[in-house]
């Protein structure tokens, strides 16, 4: 049991030689997946199932008339000239091809309608729980992997919906029943045919084993080929501009040769399979001919017999050549579930609190009544708005102790930030400013200790309460393919058009907008290309500034401004945002003077916390910043 | 290939004629001898047929794999090499859906659908063929139900390709949708839209839902009418087979035989639905992957044999001089940039971006530009290394167009720093080596001093870290600072530097501002800066506004003198 926990989620996507218990546990985990997955279409896929049975019924009745038409049908017609009998059984024939007609529509439909909805559930899952998973997790399984999950990996379970689950069904009906029917005809030639079971089994077991590795390197190589293609084109501009081209090339030729081997190899594996299934068929067929033969001419069974017999052996052995076909697509399919299922597995590290606790109402509780109950409650929906004016919280870390992986960023972290102050985290790149503002956004859990909310330990939030309480805007400022005004919104769906447009105004972004060709419904182009960086990030402000949470963490997100616009920035700070708290993250000391308080931070500790006055009139680590600093401006 | 498919074919219609042997020879006769030959040669052909399927498939498989690649490697290179602003219209996930699900339906269907294809019209000729030497007029019969069938297959198809290029373009929306989640996944967290954009997720996914049990019910119902008449067909046969029989024009095996045959002609007919299907799958698959082959790159190299001369014994591949420890470039003299009334608009954008540049950089020279967000400042400087073209006017670089130098050489000779620092998922060293790839562990070192990115040394596998999305995560001033030792190691004729300091702290800014003081000496450069603190870098400053060079000249005399770029510079403010 520990030693299958090691296995849990994505652990075992980097493993190259897969072990036989390792494989079935892969195997088990996506066959709950899948049956977890139909659960919701037991009915569909009951009809599914008696809809292949009637079809395949029909379809086996065809030769079975056939041959009961060479043996009595056709007999009285040449000897009495009687066609009853043939008209009959033509007519029963007529009766059989029409319902076969009739099912194979159904069951291809509807196992489309189910296999779709499959499809749209497991997209929805798996896409629902990329977004719940932290972004440690991110941040090692690289994008491109998550994009490959959702796009390739998904298509090939959705073709084998499209192409492959009928006929696996219906070849292993038809076995049974051809098979069955063969006993009933005639034993010791059933046996014969049956005899070849024992190849067959061997063939396809063999088979299993090697495609199923085949199809595991074929779904890494594919998630590598998808990770260097959309990092290349996510920054073409820095690829062209440092004739990045032939490396990449290079690399890509390796990426995608991994990814033709691997298919190429399993290719090989179906050329051997899918003839060798035949070759088994034919053999079989002539040991049937001679041994029908001898039977015939001995008066065992009748021509009729034999004829049906070896009808019977092409529709044995045809579908089977299918199965290899589709069986190909089932280990592709399954490979990909293997994949899905793992990532579905990974329990974010940031969860969900068990039992949620509620925040304190905001400011004073008469005037908010609302707020509290909505904070108790996660499904709230998102028609609580944060009223203007509404007042900030309180933040606090506790001990806290922080590291990525082996280092350890923050040793022991104590600060106790009043509701409504604004506070300057200054220090020199690396300190951890930026670790603090994601501990407060809750990117990541601490170590040790606890940062808490209004007295609440942020692991006891629900994330949509987080969320509309405390927003952090970062340097990186991405924007969504969308028009301007859409990804103003994001700070506030219900948002309407003239609360976006006084968020723009607010912070100097109106008039940039407004001159856009289509003003704020233009398009800001693939991660807002069409914007300059300073634009986007004027836009990704107004974001915060619609959202209007209690706390707002800034993350240098003025970095990219030029003075005036940074100017105006912090006017809308200090009035739209008054009485909120807030934690500024600046390299340039004119945004800290907004401040009621500096922080000077360094590797991870604390060194100097105060107003900006007082430490200005010390000769600390603040005021030989702020010398230096004006010393740059003269 | 196309031969063993023939053969192989050929003797599995082979063997229902022995069937006839044996009902009519062996057993009619009695003869028991003729058996073991008649099952010796059904087995053997059976072998035959396996064999050539084998070697057919391997042949095939290998092909196909390689066929794969081979566009796919040429797609890759050709996106690369794409002007810019096709990479900004084109949504991404349209662009990777191309790369992969495209891809993969032309190669299932150069697959299987080609030679199923030709399998079953083969079998098809074949097989009717024999039954008309059968029986001529029952033979001519079966082969009159593929007219019904052909009829019914180009209509099919017709619809069948509306959907499937329905289902690929929503595939490829469905795409970007997802990409774009995944790149900004920490913006989604940071404002709790993870609902927001689950829900537009889910719309889109609905939409491909919808259209592919579309699909899914057109499939099948023309499954199953091609069910139906191969059935339909081989009842008639069995009932006129009959009549046949009774008027002695066809014997009992021969019947037999005939319907065995026939039956043969039920996979053909039914592949046929798969064949067309995956065959018009890939069609539209092709075009969508043509549509992007058919762009031609907007940015051409250029091939000015002056150029050439110029440079010397350089050539194509060598940019003038490298090493960080170096003084000027060789020569001395290089690195004339001269923006000769350049405008510049985007293309769908109405208004021009920049409207008439008219600036001259001597070699050596600094320019710092400044100007308000959204100036232009970026787009001027991209269409240095020409990642843009200039939409009026001209760049010269030491008196030649920019646009007939050949476009690796001119890269090669602009080293940049952009805004947002993009590394490459590489070590640190490699990262670094961009510009000048055989520069030696000193000039490294040198350049990452210089840079103060000396970080990167305390990383856990020093230089051989690795780095980017796929390495590890570097915070913005680290990665900002790598970008830029990566700039200043190349030692580039001309050094573009977008706001290279805009993610350092007051220290390490002062001291990247002093190492590029001795850096700049010696180069042309271009450099963008928001700060006053810059400006000591500069030579000369030159304000962007409205699209033109307003003024330019030391900063201390722009200061007093335009009150534009005092208010940008907001010194007195700030002093207060
Ligand atoms: N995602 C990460 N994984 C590993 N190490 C990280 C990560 N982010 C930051 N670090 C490291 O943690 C330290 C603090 O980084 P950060 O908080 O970003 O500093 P600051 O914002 O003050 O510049 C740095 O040494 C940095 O290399
Ligand atoms: N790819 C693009 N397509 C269309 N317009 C763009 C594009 N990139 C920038 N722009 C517009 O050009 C103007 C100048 O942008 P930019 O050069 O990035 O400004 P900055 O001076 O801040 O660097 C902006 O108004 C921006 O909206
Ligand atoms: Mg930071
Ligand atoms: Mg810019």
């Amino acid at each position: 049991m520990t030693a299958d926990a090691a296995w849990r989620g994505i652990a075992t996507e980097q493993v190259d030689e897969v072990t036989t218990g390792l494989a079935a546990l892969l195997r088990r985990r996506s066959r709950l997946l899948l049956a977890d997955l139909l659960r919701p279409h037991r009915r569909g896929v009951a009809w599914i199932a008696a809809a292949i049975v009637v079809s395949s019924l029909a379809a086996l009745a065809g030769p079975w008339l056939v041959g009961v038409a060479i043996d009595n049908g056709i007999p009285p017609l040449i000897h009495s000239g009687d066609p009853a009998p043939l008209l009959r059984i033509a007519a029963v024939f007529a009766a059989a091809v029409g319902v076969q007609a009739v099912t194979t529509r159904m069951f291809v439909t509807m196992t489309g309608r189910v296999g779709q909805s499959v499809v749209l559930e497991l997209r929805r899952r798996l896409f629902r729980h990329c977004l719940r998973l932290p972004v440690a997790f991110h941040e090692s399984y690289t994008s491109g992997r998550v994009i490959s999950r959702q796009t390739s990996d998904i298509e090939a379970i959705s073709a084998l919906f499209e192409e492959g689950l009928d006929s696996l069904i219906s070849a292993a009906l038809t076995l049974l029943l051809v098979g069955t029917g063969m006993l009933l005809l005639d034993w010791p030639l059933a046996l014969v045919v049956l005899g070849g079971f024992v190849p067959l089994t061997w063939l396809t077991g063999w088979f299993r084993r090697e495609s199923v590795v085949a199809y595991r390197r074929i779904r890494e190589a594919n998630a590598l080929v998808i990770v260097h293609f959309v990092e290349t084109f996510g920054g073409i501009r820095a690829v062209q501009a440092f004739r990045r081209e032939r490396r990449n090339d290079a690399i890509f030729d390796g990426l995608s040769g991994d990814y033709a081997d691997a298919s190429r190899r399993a290719s090989q594996l179906i050329a051997v399979y899918a003839p060798g299934i035949s070759l088994v068929g034919n053999v079989i067929t002539g040991v049937v001919l001679f041994y029908g033969g001898l039977r015939v001419i001995d008066g065992d069974i009748r021509v009729g017999v034999l004829a049906t017999f070896l009808l019977y052996l092409q529709r044995f052995f045809d579908p089977l050549q299918d199965v290899a076909q589709f069986y190909n697509a089932f280990q592709g399919a399954g490979s990909a579930l293997e994949k899905i299922s793992g990532v579905l597995e990974e329990e974010p590290s940031v969860p969900e609190p068990a039992a949620p606790a509620a925040l304190p109402s905001r400011g004073s509780a008469a005037a908010e009544p609302s707020r509290g109950s909505a904070a108790a409650e996660p499904s709230g929906g998102s028609g609580v708005v944060p009223r203007p004016g509404a007042s900030g919280r309180q933040v606090r870390f506790e001990s806290v102790r922080f590291g990525y992986r082996e280092t350890t960023v923050l040793p022991d972290l104590d600060l106790d930030i009043p509701a409504g102050q604004t506070v300057a985290l200054v220090g020199e790149t690396g300190a951890g400013k930026t670790t603090i503002a994601r501990l407060m956004a809750r990117f990541y859990d601490p170590g040790e200790g606890r940062v808490l909310l209004d007295g609440v330990d942020l692991r006891d939030v629900p994330d949509r309460v987080l969320r509309r309480e405390v927003v952090m805007i970062t340097q990186e400022s991405f924007l969504f393919g969308g028009s301007v005004a859409a990804n103003i919104r994001l700070g506030r769906p219900g948002a309407s058009g003239d609360e976006v447009i006084a968020a723009a105004t607010a912070i100097g972004a109106h008039d940039f907008i407004t001159a856009l060709p289509s003003g704020y419904e233009t398009g800001v182009g693939k991660r807002g290309g069409r914007l300059s960086a300073g634009q986007r990030q004027l836009i990704s402000f107004a974001r915060a500034f619609i959202a209007a949470p209690s706390v707002l963490v800034l993350d240098e997100a003025t970095a990219l401004l030029d003075i005036p616009s940074e100017r105006l920035v912090q006017a809308a700070l200090r009035t739209v945002l008054a009485g909120r708290t807030a934690v500024i993250i600046a390299h340039r000391l004119s945004t800290v003077a907004i401040a009621d308080r500096v922080l000077v931070l360094r590797n991870g500790r604390i060194i100097e916390d105060g107003p900006p006055d007082r430490l200005l009139g010390g000769d600390g680590e603040y005021a030989a910043l702020h010398t230096s600093w004006a010393a740059s401006l003269a | 290939m196309i031969a063993a498919a023939v053969a192989a074919t050929a003797a599995e219609i082979a063997i229902p004629l022995l069937t006839k042997s044996v009902i009519d020879g062996a057993i009619a006769h009695h003869d028991r001898a003729l058996l073991i030959p008649l099952g010796l040669a059904a087995i053997g052909l059976g072998a035959a047929t396996a064999a050539l399927n084998l070697v057919r498939r391997w042949v095939q498989g290998n092909a196909v794999a390689n066929m794969e690649k081979t566009i796919r490697d040429d797609l890759y290179g050709h996106l690369q090499r794409l002007h810019a602003s096709f990479h900004d219209d084109w949504q991404s996930g349209q662009l990777l859906s191309r790369a992969t699900t495209d891809l993969s339906s032309i190669r299932r269907f150069a697959g299987f659908g080609i030679v199923f294809l030709l399998i079953s019209v083969l079998t098809f000729v074949a097989v009717t063929g024999l039954l008309i030497r059968l029986n001529w007029w029952l033979g001519l019969i079966t082969g009159c139900m593929f007219v019904p069938v052909l009829m019914f297959c180009t209509r099919f198809e017709r619809r069948y390709k509306v959907l499937s290029r329905r289902v690929q373009d929503q595939e490829g929306d469905l795409a970007t949708l997802i990409e774009e989640a995944a790149t900004g996944v920490r913006v989604l967290k940071a404002l709790g839209r993870g609902r927001e954009s689950a829900a537009q997720h889910d719309a889109q996914a609905v939409e491909v839902c919808k259209t592919q049990v579309a699909k899914a019910s057109l499939l099948g119902s023309f499954w199953s009418v091609l069910d139906l008449i191969p059935n339909a067909a081989i009842g008639l046969i069995v009932v006129l087979g009959a009549i046949a029989v009774t008027h002695h024009a066809l014997t009992l095996g021969g019947l037999v035989a005939f319907i065995t045959l026939a039956l043969q002609l039920v996979w053909p007919i039914e592949a046929l639905g798969y064949i067309i299907a995956s065959g018009e799958e890939a069609a539209t698959a092709a075009q969508r992957v043509l549509e992007i082959f058919d762009t031609e790159p907007e940015i051409k190299s250029g091939h000015t044999e002056r150029a050439l001369a110029k440079r010397g014994p350089g050539g194509w591949d060598l940019p003038p001089g490298r090493g960080v420890t170096g003084g000027s470039s060789p020569g001395g003299k290089q690195g004339r940039l001269w923006f000769d009334h350049v405008s510049f608009s985007y293309p769908k954008s109405h208004q021009p971006v920049l409207r008439d540049i008219d600036l001259q950089l001597e070699p050596g020279e600094t320019v710092v530009l400044a100007g308000a967000t959204g100036a232009g400042k970026t787009t001027l400087l991209q269409l240095v290394p020409r990642l843009a073209d200039v939409t009026g006017g001209a760049i010269l670089l030491d008196g030649t167009d920019i646009r007939d130098l050949p476009l690796p050489w001119l890269r090669a000779a602009v080293g940049c720093a952009f805004e947002e620092a993009t590394l490459f998922s590489a070590s640190v060293r490699e990262n670094v080596l961009f510009g000048a790839p055989d520069a030696s562990d000193d000039e490294i070192e040198a350049a990452l001093t210089a840079a103060q990115a000396r970080f990167a040394f305390r990383l856990p596998w020093g230089l051989d870290t690795r780095i980017g999305e796929q390495g590890m995560a570097l915070s913005g001033g680290q990665r900002q600072r790598v970008a830029l030792a990566r700039a200043i190691l190349a030692r580039p004729a001309v050094l573009i530097l977008d706001d290279p300091l805009s993610a350092l702290d007051v220290h390490t800014e002062e001291k990247v501002t002093r190492a590029l003081g001795t850096i700049l000496a010696g180069t042309t450069a271009l450099v963008v800066a928001h700060r006053p603190s810059t400006m000591a870098l500069a030579d000369r400053v030159a304000l962007l506004d409205g699209g033109v060079i307003a003024a330019t000249g030391d900063h201390r005399e722009l200061l007093a003198t335009q009150p534009g770029y005092a208010a940008l510079m907001m010194m007195e403010e700030v002093s207060a």
